[in-house]
């Protein structure tokens, strides 16, 4: 497991915690008293800890290779999941997963940027990088929706798109931006939950729905914090002040408007208890869901658009 | 060996350049292939190297003259301005980037939009300026492009954006991002209504405005080798730790892999978009007699 700096402490008193109830379980010592003390004070600390993160910190909450993503809460929080693959042009896409599956007996379409987890996986998912043909095999899935009159859920967590030369000869300006106009035309509701990077045009490509809801510890921003320092500050030293001008976090975009709500999750982070937050994020989608059912196709069209219409701040 | 090379005599006198002296502002030598050029040749040619084809950048204003007819411009939302709503700060203010910006280009923000007639056809026209923050979009620019489009459908008049710009604005975050969506929507809404959109593009026209505006004309034309992309050339080499082939993500690039309509000269720009919105037709704007 990867332990964040500025997780270390309240995992040195967690293993002290521990330590301290193995000894107690074996000997006649009593450390009651200590392990009580102890346990108090790492509530402090993770309270502590938690609800002071840095723009740098949460992004690196956000990249968390234990933290849950698009297919562990496919697993977690819906039934019947059948994938389907591929642009029906060019390739699979597989930074990029989707298909039908049932949310608490509802049918759904449900797509997401996919990451790996060990070296193997990494690679054939891209990083979670995804080439066009995963946007557009995204856009396919969604079209099939809209036919047949289902909602639609993504969930986005990705670096970015993928700067490679295939990605650019096969277009990848060009399946974002179509991805971008259609998914405007969608008569289904259109729910989206930045579950953990929301990285540039590759995440808003899933990005436009009736809903945008974020996890408490994702980002979601126009550059990463690397890419920011490198090109305004000259060198990639600057990440924290990068992601602090930025203003990436869950608590920025709610005051900023950009996003409807901020979806709690277990205190120390998703990545501490994958199920839970499953089952915290298939309630709020089921309340979203709700909410939306009642917009009629056209509503739900006019809906969506005035929503991003509003976005931007000038003076005339 | 390494003998053979050392000079003993003193180094020989260095050859003065541009020895000749040429008429002040008569002439002037391309930036590209280094021939001299006759200026008023160059000027009368669209600002295009009459030896190499070279495609210099040119200004919103010098575009719209170029391709719109002779007063027929009338410019909206011109003092349209970013409030900096991040109070976004790197090596330098961005409230004094923009005084900067607005000092060299005369204008308050990187993009020119209005109305005005090509060979009497009616269009709405959206022009980036690259000299103002690399033509970068943030709220400004998203949401002047969006109320064009917006009066191109209330009007029923196509609709022309001639890109030219580096991207997202870094300095507007999210809020530039999130104008991608926005002006997209708004495309959406005018191909609902069946009015054409031409799509410009020049040299450069990269990263957040290629992925949205940029790409989704009816018609999409590029002026010849100008840099099409989402990432740029330096970012992939980086990724992938090669030099890039020569012409990548040059127009014609683009044109081979199916992504531009045509490869238009600047100078045949007015007639080819005066051709297509004869063939879209029924806007014609008549001129009282």
């Amino acid at each position: 497991m990867q332990i964040l700096d500025f997780e270390r402490p309240i995992f040195e008193l967690e293993q002290k915690i521990e330590e301290l109830i193995d000894l107690s379980q074996k000997g006649d010592v009593d450390f009651s008293e200590e392990i009580k003390k102890l346990q108090k004070k790492v509530k402090k600390v993770r309270r502590d800890t938690f609800s002071n993160l840095s723009g740098w910190q949460k992004t690196q909450l956000a990249r968390h290779p234990d933290r849950p993503y698009t297919l562990d809460y496919i697993r977690f929080m819906m039934s019947d999941f059948i994938e389907l693959h591929g642009d029906r042009g060019f390739a699979d896409g597989n930074s990029i997963v989707g298909g039908l599956a049932k949310l608490e007996g509802e049918h759904v379409v449900v797509i997401g940027h996919q990451k790996g987890r060990d070296i193997k996986e990494k690679v054939f998912r891209n990083f979670g990088m995804s080439n066009p043909e995963g946007y557009r095999k995204a856009l396919r899935l969604m079209k099939l929706a809209d036919k047949f009159g289902k909602p639609i859920i993504t969930l986005l967590d990705t670096p970015g798109a993928y700067p490679g030369i295939g990605a650019e000869e096969r277009g990848q300006a060009e399946a974002i931006a179509r991805n971008l106009r259609e998914m405007h035309m969608l008569s289904v509701p259109v729910i989206v939950v930045i579950i953990g990077e929301g990285g540039s045009g590759g995440a808003l490509a899933l990005g436009i729905g009736n809903r945008v809801l974020m996890l408490e510890n994702a980002v979601y921003s126009v550059i990463s914090p690397e890419g920011c320092a490198a090109i305004l500050w000259g060198d990639g030293k600057n990440v924290e002040d990068a992601a602090r001008a930025l203003r990436l976090t869950s608590n920025d975009l709610l005051r900023l408007k950009v996003i409807d709500e901020i979806i709690k999750e277990p205190l120390c982070g998703a990545h501490r208890d994958s199920k839970r937050m499953a089952s915290i994020l298939r309630r709020v989608l089921r309340r979203n869901l709700r909410e939306l059912k009642l917009l009629s196709p056209d509503e739900l069209i006019r809906h969506r658009y005035e929503k991003f219409r509003m976005i931007g701040e000038f003076m005339d | 060996m390494v003998a053979w090379f050392h000079r003993v005599k003193a180094p020989l006198a260095k050859i003065k350049r541009d020895r000749v002296k040429v008429p002040n502002g008569m002439w002037m030598r391309c930036d590209r292939c280094r021939e001299i050029i006759y200026k008023t040749e160059f000027e009368n040619n669209a600002r295009v190297c009459p030896k190499c084809n070279y495609h210099y950048r040119i200004s919103a204003m010098e575009r719209i003259g170029l391709l719109l007819d002779e007063g027929s411009f009338q410019e909206f939302d011109r003092d349209m301005v970013s409030t900096d709503p991040l109070k976004f700060r790197d090596t330098m203010k961005y409230k004094d980037r923009l005084k900067k910006s607005s000092k060299k280009t005369n204008l308050k923000d990187a993009i020119v939009c209005g109305a005005g007639t090509i060979n009497r056809h009616r269009i709405q026209i959206c022009v980036f300026e690259f000299k103002f923050m690399g033509g970068s979009m943030g709220s400004v620019v998203g949401e002047k492009i969006t109320r064009g489009i917006e009066r191109a459908i209330h009007k029923r008049v196509p609709m022309l954006i001639v890109s030219c710009s580096g991207g997202a604005r870094m300095q507007e975050g999210i809020f530039s991002l999130m104008q991608l969506a926005k002006t997209s929507a708004s495309l959406a809404r005018l191909s609902a209504a069946k009015i054409p959109f031409i799509s410009i593009l020049t040299d450069p026209t990269t990263g957040g405005v290629t992925a949205s505006v940029a790409m989704l004309g009816d018609i999409i034309i590029a002026e010849p080798e100008a840099l099409i992309c989402f990432a740029g050339p330096r970012v992939i080499e980086q990724t992938i730790k090669q030099r890039l082939p020569d012409g990548f993500q040059r127009s014609e690039f683009l044109l081979e892999h199916g992504f531009v309509d045509t490869v238009v000269h600047r100078k045949d720009m007015k007639s080819t978009i005066s051709k297509l919105l004869d063939f879209f037709g029924n806007t014609i704007f008549e001129k009282e007699s």
